[in-house]
């Protein structure tokens, strides 16, 4: 079994909701995104997405361009992203990674080359945002062929048809992009997307995470209530980006980790609540 | 590089000659090249949109609106004009400039701009958005949404905007407004990230019209076919005017509208040779260029899979061209496919050689060209010696020079 599946095999069993951190891998630097993942699950993480940066984030928003751009000055690659999760590996056996990015980087270092580098280094699977269903079977079967699992976007505008297109090849949870927009915009209702979540489930067995503006505590605490995972990027990516700005970078790991635990603790009220469907 | 008819292939029949070409498929590929490489946000508009462009394409209401808008506002026909001095002078082929510099607007980028619109208002949409590397796409779009009485917001490389301001003027003027665009490399590929962003944000009231014949299906093919009636009325003024086709049909390939509009209707006529021009700024070899086709490798970007400049890790390179129109990493994804197929040839020519041409054509013929052009007029001034009298090199005259006058001034030390 997969350890996106054993995770949400037993948060399931107890009646929670997972956490979700979205960085940027390199952002401000390779050695601190290594210390903040850590940090993070110490602060309540469950699993963690890892962006691979690349030149042309079209579904991001400023944000997270900025983190993108920060990270390839540094010369990031998609090597050096899997080299930061060998590393955390190490001393990490348990918290799944997935690495969030774009389908060029992986082309060019070839796809089964890319599964099996994946695989080696510990992670545990891919959404490769510019990848839907219908396109690049090949590197769709070499992630499958190393055990990885695969997620998948879902839209609002999303209709039953391709949720039911995503539900064939989708494995470990899919990703229900709360807002029409990029990463980081507007403002999420909670009711539309409860009601979004119902058709995507009828549909499709695995958990279902929720992410696109989710930004405190409060709107954490909300998405809580009706999704199986709680998606939060721009909110943490904003923070590094103020901190690396005020030449405080060696903060980030601990400021961070203090806003996770708020959403930890936020997430976990409203589960204990049972309010959770 | 190759520059005799013979290693062209002139006169010699090309691979697909024989079947009819029917690319891109269903789902929007041009053999490996095209396709839908988009985040799940962008699914829904652009099947909204393919199903329209289907059902309008076909529809004789819409075709007798777009022809009439063509013939009145644009002025189409453009004329095929015969430029005999510049033919004599060069000592060989024949050579015949289809006058899209003539349009509306001063490029071919009307055609395509006025078909878009007019969907978009189809499809009950009140605000368009546009990207522009040289402003020639931002103008035409401004333009037909200050006719139509649409919103028009368009993204613009804040380097790009910098260096066109005559452009950004004009938009400002039509009422458009224009956003330079800070992120990237500051020029039309970040441009075009910025506008699909707007999209996937605004999408029940926004139609976003790509300015070339790249981006996801249906954006090739549609601003493709949008484009073909450059090459349509070509092929039927060259056998009015000199009773044959021509030998060879030339275009300029930044992204690769003109080209493929006067291509596409060609591509069945197997003893038409077919060259598109890539801009290779200072030296294919001094990697400052913006030529894919010549000196890239095929990868995926802005939702499709085409030849790209890319570096060792798969990150899109930065390009360099004279001309702000031709300074784009990819290239539209049926070029990649002609590319492959043998049916069309790219070569590229360095910002000197269209400079050359550029003064060329002004002094010999009296007609300014624009600078993404005049890639085009240099490969032909090399061609056309090599070549017989009875020959004949048909080139897309795509733009005229009048936004370029700042930028060539420059160069020659003069301050406008």
């Amino acid at each position: 079994m997969s350890r996106i599946q054993t995770l949400f095999d037993r948060l399931r069993s107890e009646g929670r909701t997972a956490l979700i951190p979205f960085i940027t891998a390199g952002d401000p630097t390779p050695e601190l995104t290594l210390e903040l993942m850590h940090r993070m699950v110490a602060a309540g993480a469950d699993l963690i997405e890892l962006g691979v940066p690349f030149s042309d984030p079209i579904a991001d928003g400023p944000v997270i361009q900025r983190a993108t751009e920060r990270a390839l000055a540094q010369g990031v690659s998609l090597r050096d992203v899997l080299g930061i999760v060998r590393r955390f590996r190490e001393t990490d056996d348990q918290t799944p990674v997935v690495l969030m990015g774009y389908l060029n980087p992986i082309e060019v270092m070839g796809n089964v080359a890319f599964a099996e580098a994946a695989s080696e280094a510990g992670m545990d699977g891919a959404l490769i945002v510019d990848v839907p269903p219908e396109e690049s079977h090949e590197l769709v079967d070499a992630i499958k062929a190393q055990g990885l699992d695969l997620v998948y976007l879902l839209a609002p505008t999303s209709d039953a048809a391709r949720i039911e297109a995503i539900a064939e090849v989708a494995s470990g949870f899919v990703y229900y992009v709360s807002v029409k927009g990029v990463t980081g915009a507007g403002h999420l209702d909670v009711d539309e997307v409860k009601s979004k979540l119902d058709a995507i489930r009828a549909r499709i067995e695995l958990p279902v995470g929720v992410g696109f503006g989710i930004r405190d505590a409060a709107t954490a605490a909300q998405v809580a209530q009706v999704a199986d995972a709680v998606i939060v990027g721009s909110a943490i990516v904003g923070r590094i980006e103020a901190l690396a700005q005020e030449g405080q970078a060696e903060r980030i790991p601990a400021v961070i980790g203090d806003f996770l635990s708020e959403l930890r603790v936020a997430i976990d009220q409203t589960n204990d609540g049972g309010q959770h469907g | 590089m190759a520059t005799r008819a013979d290693d062209l292939g002139l006169g010699k029949p090309p691979m697909m000659a024989a079947e009819p070409y029917q690319w891109p498929d269903a789902r929007g590929h041009f053999g490996p090249y095209g396709g839908m490489f988009v985040p799940e946000t962008l699914m829904h508009p652009l099947t909204e949109l393919r199903q329209a462009y289907e059902r309008y394409l076909g529809d004789p209401d819409f075709l007798r609106e777009l022809d009439a808008d063509l013939r009145d506002y644009v002025g189409r026909p453009s004329p095929v004009y015969h430029a005999e001095r510049w033919s004599r002078e060069l000592g060989g082929a024949q050579l015949f400039l289809k006058r899209e510099d003539l349009n509306h607007t001063g490029a071919h980028k009307v055609n395509n701009t006025i078909g878009q619109a007019l969907l978009a208002r189809r499809m009950g949409k009140t605000r368009i958005i546009a990207e522009t590397g040289a402003g020639q796409h931002g103008v035409a779009s401004a333009t037909v949404a200050a006719r139509l009485g649409l919103e028009c917001v368009v993204y613009m490389g804040e380097v790009d905007v910098a260096r066109q301001e005559a452009n950004v003027y004009r938009m400002r003027l039509l009422g458009a407004e224009v956003v330079a665009v800070k992120s990237g490399t500051r020029t039309l590929k970040d441009a075009l990230n910025e506008a699909m962003r707007d999209w996937v944000t605004n999408v029940d009231n926004t139609f976003y019209i790509i300015g070339t014949v790249a981006g996801p299906h249906p954006y090739p093919a549609m601003v493709r076919d949008f484009q073909s009636v450059i090459g349509r009325e070509a092929r039927g003024q060259m056998i009015e005017q000199s009773g044959r086709l021509p030998d060879v049909v030339m275009a300029c390939v930044g992204g690769g509208s003109n080209a493929i509009g006067l291509f596409h209707p060609f591509i069945g006529d197997a003893e038409v040779a077919m060259i598109g021009v890539e801009a290779a700024g200072d030296g294919l070899d001094t990697g400052r260029h913006a030529a894919p086709l010549c000196a890239g490798t095929p990868g995926v970007l802005h939702g499709n899979r085409t030849y790209l400049m890319e570096d060792a890790n798969g990150q899109i390179q930065e390009t360099h061209s004279v001309s702000a129109g031709l300074d784009y990493p990819g290239v539209g994804p049926e070029h990649a496919w002609l590319k492959d197929t043998g049916r069309a040839s790219y070569v590229a020519v360095t910002d000197d050689e269209a400079l050359a041409a550029f003064h060329g054509l002004t002094r010999t013929e009296g007609i300014i060209p624009a600078l993404e052009t005049s890639h085009a007029l240099a490969y032909a001034a090399k061609l056309a010696p090599t070549m017989r009298k009875d020959q004949s090199i048909l080139i897309n005259l795509s733009g005229r020079g009048d936004k370029d006058m700042q930028t060539v001034a420059r160069m020659e030390g003069l301050q406008l």
